[in-house]
Order: C-alpha cells, then sequence, then structure tokens
C-alpha cells in the first residue's frame, strides 16, 4: 500500500461525524495551527511545503497566498472552489463525501493564515448530496467552537457557508465562479485585476481548489518539509488521481508525486490494467481540458525516459509530444476507443459550456463541434481536418478566459497524434456511417438542432 | 506620464490609459479596431478580440514580451512599453481569425439590413476579413423581435458585443435587458418581454456595431448612403438636444447620436429627440456632418477604391482621411 496523507482516514467507519474524526486525531492540526503558530508562520510551512495548485494550474500554493493584497483594509475572503465539473475529474467530490471535516480544517486553517473571516465553498449545484454533507459538518464543527466566535478562545472569528452553482462548468474559472458568487451571470472577468487584490465584492480574495485546501491540514500537522520529501523535484506530495476509462479499477487513488505513469496504469494497487486484456491506446492525463497522449507517448516520454506522474514529466516535450497533469482526471482509452467520437464528445462538452463572452471561444466550440460532428458522422470531407486544426490554433491564446485553450487542445493534440483515424472517417464515409452510429447519422441528415 | 511606443510611433500618455486609448491618441491606421469597447460604457470591452496586440516589450522595467496577445482596449500601458499592431504579421493573421469567427454566425444578409453602409463589422470584415469563407455549417437562426416601442432586434446579426446591456445598465432603468443563454446559444432579451420604455433607450441603437438593433421609425425607409448626414440641435430638456439628422432633400429620414471618428456617440440623446422629431422645423440645421471614420458613408477612406465618375450626392461632405 502506498502512503496515504489526504485519505489516510478514508476507510474509518462514521469518519464524517465529529467525534469519530477528532477521536482520531482530526482537529489537532487546526489546534496548533490557531493556539500555536503565526499567519507568517503558517504561510511559511506552506511555501516550504512546495505544495502546488491542485485545481488544474499547478500554480505553487504559499507564493499564490503571499500574492493577497495584505495593506487593503477590505474583508478578505477565502473560497474554496468545489465546482468540480472537468469531465473525467471526481476527486474534490470523494474528498467531500467522505472526509467533509478534513476539508473544513483546511479550510479554518487557511483562513485564519489569510486572514479571512468568511469563507465561503462554492460547490457544484449537481452535488445536491454533498451540500448536506458539508452542511452537517459546519454545523457540528460551530458546535464545537472550530467555527463562529472566537474560535477555541484565540479571538479569531471564522463563517463557512455553502453556495450552491447552478449547473454551469464555467464557473469553475475563478473570476466567473466570483461573479456568480455575487449573483450575477457567471462570466470571466478580464484580469487584471486579479481577485487577490479585487476579488468577491471587490475585496482580497483567494480562490483554491478543495484538494488544495484539504492538504493544509496535513501539511501543518507534518511541517512542510516533511511533505515537500514526498514526491520528486518540484510536484512534491501526493496527489489525488480519478481515474476512469477502460480500465479494471476504476476510482480515485492517492499516489506520491513522481510514481510511473506505467505503474499506476498497470499496478494492482491502482488501476489494474487495461479491461478484458486488450491494449493501451490513448491516455488523456489531466482531465478533459489536456492534451491526449497515444500509449507509446504516455509511458515514455519522445526521449525515450520513462513517464512519471509529475507536473514536468507529464509536461516533458511541450505540445508536441507531452501533455499536463491538470486536475488528475485520468481517462484511459483501450485499442477500441474511436479518437474521432471521444473529440467530438469533448468539443460538444465545451461549446455547451463556453459562456459565449468572447468570439473565438463562443463561435469557435460551435465551429469546431459542428465540424466533429460531420466527420463522426461519416459527413466530413479530408479539408476538414485541416480546417479542425486551424480553428483550434485560431483559439487558442486569443481568449478571455482559459476554457478557449481548454476546448482547443483536445482537437489538435488528437488530430496531431490521430490523424489516421480523422483521415479513415473522411475517406470511408460508408463504413463510418454503417459501423458506428446509424440513428444519428439519420438525425443529422435530416435536422440537428444545434440549440 | 509614461512613455509607450505603438507600431513604432512614440506617444506620452497619462498612466492608466490603455493601449488602445493610447493609439487612438496617436490616430491614424495603427489605431486597433475596436468591435465591444465604447469609451462612454464603464466596464465595456475585452470581449470581441478584434482588437488583440502583441506587446513586444512589457516595461522599461521587465524588457520580456507578454506571452499572448492581449486586448489592447483593456491593457493598461506601462512605462517603455513596446505595442505592436499592424507591424505584427501574427496580430494581422489573428484578426482575419476574429473577423472569420465573427462572421461564421452571421446572416450576411446587408442587401436588407438596415446598418448597411454604416456597419461596424462591414467596415472590418473589409478591411482585416478574408476574401472566402471556410464555413458550410448552418447558422444561428432567431426571429426578429421588438424591443418596447422603438427598437428592433435581430438577434441573427447580433455579435454579442454587449454594449447594448451596458446601455440599459448605465443609462436606463436597470437589468431588464440582458444576456439569456450561454456560448453560441446565447441571446439578447429584455427580460421575459418587458419592453425597454426609458427615455434613453434609443441609444442602444447607436451604440450596436451591427444591424441587431435598428430603428423601427427609419427600419426601410433608405439606405444610409443616399442620405446627408447634417449637424443640428434643439432646445431639449432631457438631453443636449445635438444630434446628427440624416436628410433627403428637405426631410429628415432619421435622427442619431453624432458620432466621432472611432464611431462612437460624442453624446447620448434621448429618444423625443430620436424618434419623435422628424420634423424639418423641428430643428435648427449646423451644417454637413463631417464623417471620419472607416466607414462605406465617408468613401474616401478605402484609398485604393475605384472611385465611381458620376458625382457622389454626398461628395461635398467627404473627406480624406488617413
Ligand atoms: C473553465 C475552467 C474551469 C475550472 N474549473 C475548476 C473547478 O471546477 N475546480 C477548481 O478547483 N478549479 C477550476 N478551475 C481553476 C480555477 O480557475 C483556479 O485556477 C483554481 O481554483 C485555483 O485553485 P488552486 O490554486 O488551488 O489550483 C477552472 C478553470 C477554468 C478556466
Ligand atoms: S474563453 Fe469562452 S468561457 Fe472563457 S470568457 Fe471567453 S467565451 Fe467565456
Ligand atoms: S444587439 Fe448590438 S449592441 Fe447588443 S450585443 Fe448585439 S451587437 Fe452588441
Ligand atoms: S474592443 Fe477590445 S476586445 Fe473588443
Amino acid at each position: 500500500m502506498g502512503r496515504k496523507i489526504l485519505l489516510e482516514k478514508a476507510g474509518i467507519p462514521g469518519i464524517r461525524e465529529f467525534s469519530i474524526y477528532r477521536h482520531h486525531g482530526g482537529y489537532g492540526s487546526a489546534e496548533k495551527a490557531l493556539i500555536k503558530m503565526s499567519p507568517a508562520e503558517i504561510l511559511q510551512e506552506v511555501t516550504r511545503s512546495g505544495l502546488r495548485g491542485r485545481g488544474g494550474a499547478g500554480f505553487p500554493t504559499g507564493l499564490k497566498w503571499s500574492f493577497l493584497d495584505r495593506k487593503c483594509t477590505n474583508p478578505r475572503f477565502l473560497i474554496c472552489n468545489a465546482d468540480e465539473s472537468e469531465p473525467g475529474t471526481f476527486k474534490d467530490r470523494y474528498l467531500m463525501e467522505f472526509l467533509p471535516h478534513l476539508v473544513l480544517e483546511g479550510l479554518i486553517i487557511s483562513s485564519f493564515a489569510l486572514g479571512a473571516n468568511t469563507c465561503y465553498i462554492y460547490v457544484r449545484g449537481e452535488f445536491k448530496t454533498l451540500i448536506g454533507i458539508l452542511q452537517k459538518a459546519i454545523n457540528e464543527a460551530y458546535q464545537q467552537n472550530f467555527l463562529g466566535k472566537n474560535i477555541l478562545g484565540t479571538g479569531y472569528s471564522l463563517d463557512i457557508f455553502v453556495h450552491p452553482g447552478a449547473g454551469a462548468y464555467i464557473c469553475g474559472e475563478e473570476t466567473a465562479l466570483l461573479e456568480s458568487l455575487e449573483g450575477k451571470r457567471g462570466n470571466p472577468r478580464i484580469k487584471p485585476p486579479f481577485p487577490a487584490y479585487k476579488g468577491l465584492y471587490g475585496c482580497p480574495t483567494m480562490v483554491n481548489n478543495v484538494e488544495t485546501l484539504a492538504a493544509i491540514g496535513p501539511i501543518i500537522e507534518m511541517g512542510g518539509e516533511a511533505y515537500a520529501s514526498i514526491g520528486k523535484g518540484k510536484s512534491t506530495g501526493t496527489k489525488l488521481i480519478s481515474a476512469c476509462g477502460n480500465i479494471n479499477k476504476p476510482g480515485v487513488y492517492e499516489i506520491d508525486l513522481g510514481l510511473p505513469v506505467e505503474d499506476f496504469i498497470y499496478s494492482k494497487e491502482f488501476c489494474g490494467g487495461i479491461k478484458d486484456g486488450k491494449r493501451l491506446k490513448a491516455v488523456v492525463p489531466g482531465g478533459s481540458s489536456v492534451p491526449i497522449l497515444p500509449a507509446e507517448l504516455i509511458l515514455r516520454t519522445a526521449g525515450g525516459q520513462q513517464r512519471l506522474m509529475t507536473y514536468e514529466s507529464l509536461a516533458d516535450g511541450g505540445f508536441d509530444s507531452g501533455s499536463m497533469l491538470g486536475s488528475g482526471g485520468f481517462i484511459v482509452y483501450n485499442e477500441d476507443a474511436c479518437i474521432v467520437r471521444n473529440t467530438w464528445n469533448f468539443t460538444r462538452f465545451y461549446q455547451h459550456e463556453s459562456c459565449g463572452q468572447c468570439s473565438p471561444c463562443r463561435e469557435g466550440t460551435g465551429w469546431m463541434e459542428k465540424v466533429l460532428n460531420r466527420l463522426e458522422h461519416g459527413l466530413g470531407k479530408m479539408s476538414d481536418i485541416d480546417l479542425l486544426a486551424s480553428i483550434a490554433g485560431k483559439i487558442e491564446g486569443t481568449t478571455i478566459c482559459p476554457l478557449g485553450d481548454a476546448a482547443a487542445w483536445p482537437v489538435s493534440s488528437a488530430i496531431r497524434h490521430f490523424r489516421q483515424e480523422f483521415e479513415f472517417h473522411a475517406e470511408h464515409p460508408e463504413i463510418v456511417r454503417k459501423i458506428n452510429h446509424g440513428a444519428l447519422v439519420k438525425n443529422q441528415e435530416s435536422n440537428i438542432q444545434y440549440r | 506620464m509614461v512613455k509607450v511606443t505603438i507600431d513604432n510611433i512614440p506617444i506620452e500618455v497619462e498612466e492608466g490609459t490603455t493601449i488602445l486609448n493610447a493609439a487612438r491618441k496617436i490616430g491614424g491606421k495603427i489605431v486597433p479596431p475596436a468591435m465591444c469597447y465604447y469609451s462612454k460604457l464603464a466596464g465595456s470591452g475585452g470581449k470581441c478580440r478584434t482588437c488583440l496586440v502583441k506587446v513586444a516589450k512589457s516595461s522599461a522595467k521587465d524588457p520580456r514580451p507578454m506571452p499572448k496577445l492581449v486586448a489592447s482596449c483593456s491593457t493598461p500601458v506601462q512605462d517603455g512599453m513596446e505595442v505592436l499592431n499592424i507591424t505584427s504579421p501574427e496580430v494581422i493573421e489573428t484578426r482575419k481569425a476574429i473577423v472569420e469567427f465573427l462572421l461564421i454566425n452571421h446572416p450576411l444578409d446587408c442587401p436588407v439590413c438596415d446598418q448597411a453602409g454604416e456597419c461596424d463589422l462591414q467596415d472590418l470584415s473589409f478591411s482585416h476579413g478574408m476574401a472566402n469563407t471556410r464555413t458550410i455549417e448552418s447558422r444561428r437562426e432567431f426571429p426578429p423581435t421588438d424591443i418596447g416601442p422603438f427598437i428592433k432586434l435581430h438577434m441573427n446579426r447580433c455579435i454579442l458585443c454587449y454594449r447594448c446591456i451596458y446601455v440599459a445598465n448605465q443609462i436606463t432603468d436597470k437589468r431588464v435587458h440582458g444576456i439569456l443563454f450561454r456560448g453560441d446559444s446565447s441571446e439578447i432579451s429584455t427580460y421575459i418581454e418587458n419592453v425597454i420604455d426609458n427615455d434613453f433607450s434609443g441609444n442602444m441603437i447607436d451604440v450596436c456595431p451591427v444591424g441587431a438593433l435598428t430603428d423601427k421609425t427609419f427600419r426601410f425607409k433608405s439606405r444610409v448612403w443616399f442620405l446627408k448626414p447634417m449637424d443640428a440641435h434643439r432646445q431639449c430638456t432631457k438631453c443636449s438636444g445635438r444630434v446628427t439628422a440624416w436628410m433627403f432633400g428637405d426631410e429628415i429620414y432619421r435622427i442619431t447620436g453624432r458620432k466621432d471618428q472611432f464611431g462612437e456617440m460624442e453624446e447620448f440623446i434621448c429618444n423625443e429627440c430620436r424618434f419623435g422629431k422628424k420634423e424639418f422645423s423641428d430643428w435648427i440645421i449646423d451644417g454637413p456632418r463631417k464623417i471620419k471614420r472607416q466607414s462605406v458613408i465617408s468613401a474616401s477612406y478605402y484609398e485604393n477604391m475605384i472611385k465611381p465618375s458620376v458625382i457622389n450626392p454626398i461628395g461635398e461632405i467627404m473627406e480624406e482621411t488617413e
């Protein structure tokens, strides 16, 4: 068994309850942080731990915290980004469902470190059951004086509110999240100003992912240096990976960063190999937004080195032959998977989720979806492939928020690595129509509704 | 004051000025086109991405280039910044792509559109777009709807620049006009069919860069290039009363705000002036309006255009622009 830091207590029966969590050492770090440490010391430990944002971008958390405008006299806010909606990513949900108090403990320490007296958990609206679980845990923490006024007699006060979203992926983007929390339409803001200076209601605000914040408790407990000793290079600590697709054991796994990708896919402890003894075809290693990699490039880099589960190793080779760790949504495809269909599916998602503010993303995602839809249903042409690559290239880097890039990368990487499959679709429309999806073709030919 | 160069032309501007406004101070061809930014509407800009430019040097302190193209309308200048607009092939290429994106769902019904001739999108695609199209897909379709008694919305033509939303929020009753849905199904709508009846709602028509919002009192009356724009004024209790009257002979066909060289209204005007005063006797005519912006109605803007040999009806007011 690998080491567990976040999920250490996940197996204990009844761990959702305060008393049991406390009995197993829970809230020890909160006590330690609030009573024995100063905010600056906590920040120092977090910086030392080398913890990087688990929401997707992998930005060092200590550094991000240090950017928070501490001169401004307005109230400060901490926001826990629990809008997890990226296809393939379901790790935050697991944390909140099984270890709500671990998340709360992280929130309490982080709010104290950042000097925030109000904290919001912006939770994805579809996670209806989690809202109840979180609220119950918050109520318990209030009763036990870990929340509310004058926590543990330290004079520090904190309120935590759970705010459900209304079903938009874009509200996971931090500035769209702030707009949504303010009761407005969830459109990403134009940066700068960054939330650390002008966030919620114009006040300094820190937005962090659930997993990032959940790791704060263990880091305080074990010390930043001990946390940093796990992992490899600048990818320190452990990371939750949500594995799905054609594998024997889909699920959420906690791994030490630095684990070889091959071990993760094939070892019994994790994914347990490809289902039904088939061959591995491709992997999307970090949620639907990151580039897809074919089997040979996910196991080894273009330079022939073993590919590891770290931010650096997965990105090795840039976009030509690399990908990203992203949010840790690990999607595995076997030899039977149709990459064109998969790309179409992802693009449909982005087309549906684009907020529609900026022209490249609004129009480009819809256009790519229509072209991919045609190709997938045997109505495409050879020239559509270059057209797609060109559209994706024009969306990339020209948009307000990274959703545009996230929509473009899967398309450009799929064409880069699996061009022959797109060509097959264009060359053999009869075959594609016959094997694949007769019913949909009929639908497409009559009149497909895009709205 | 900070010093910047745009396409190698140096200029000094106040701190906090955006690249676009610095470029407008220089004027001429190096001004990036802006389809969503409107200097009189707070918060506008950043959406259409036609104004993207390259920052080759961030500032004197930090000489690194910015990694991506930036929206000039919402990026403030820094001392020593070097900006490339028309001198950067990357910018020109990207702008071409943006025009293409703006057009893939646009109906291109210019022959029956009231805006034709003074449409920012027409001008933009003429100057920055490509000659061919790469789309064969069907376009978004919406039925035309009425927004209040004076305004017609053709959602098909809308480029979702949000300007009319800012007008609705900032100079008319708040929050009755907005965007519904998201992505490429977004549409402009007036909350549950509420009509906009506010003295200043007509300004939405003038800020709309395309023919999505048109004047119902002028619809299908005339092509704009057959009319003579005249500066006119009257005593008005609600607004300044300074307008442009679009005339044919002695008849006033329509009233709009006065637009400057960047296509922005100099002042917002009230609905009474715009829709209610169409008699020659209502107005004191100041003289011909000089149209300096990049528009078909100032035909001499396009240097390479072959000018027709017949006398142009608005010939006298045309002026060469840089
Ligand atoms: C379109 C989009 C969706 C996002 N969705 C999420 C999300 O669901 N959860 C999340 O934690 N971060 C999400 N992010 C990343 C956040 O913007 C932000 O970077 C993150 O919450 C920062 O937290 P971290 O520093 O702890 O990673 C999203 C970003 C984009 C562009
Ligand atoms: S990139 Fe897409 S989602 Fe992001 S602001 Fe632009 S339109 Fe909205
Ligand atoms: S109706 Fe006109 S002003 Fe309003 S968003 Fe559309 S294009 Fe812009
Ligand atoms: S004018 Fe700058 S993005 Fe539209």
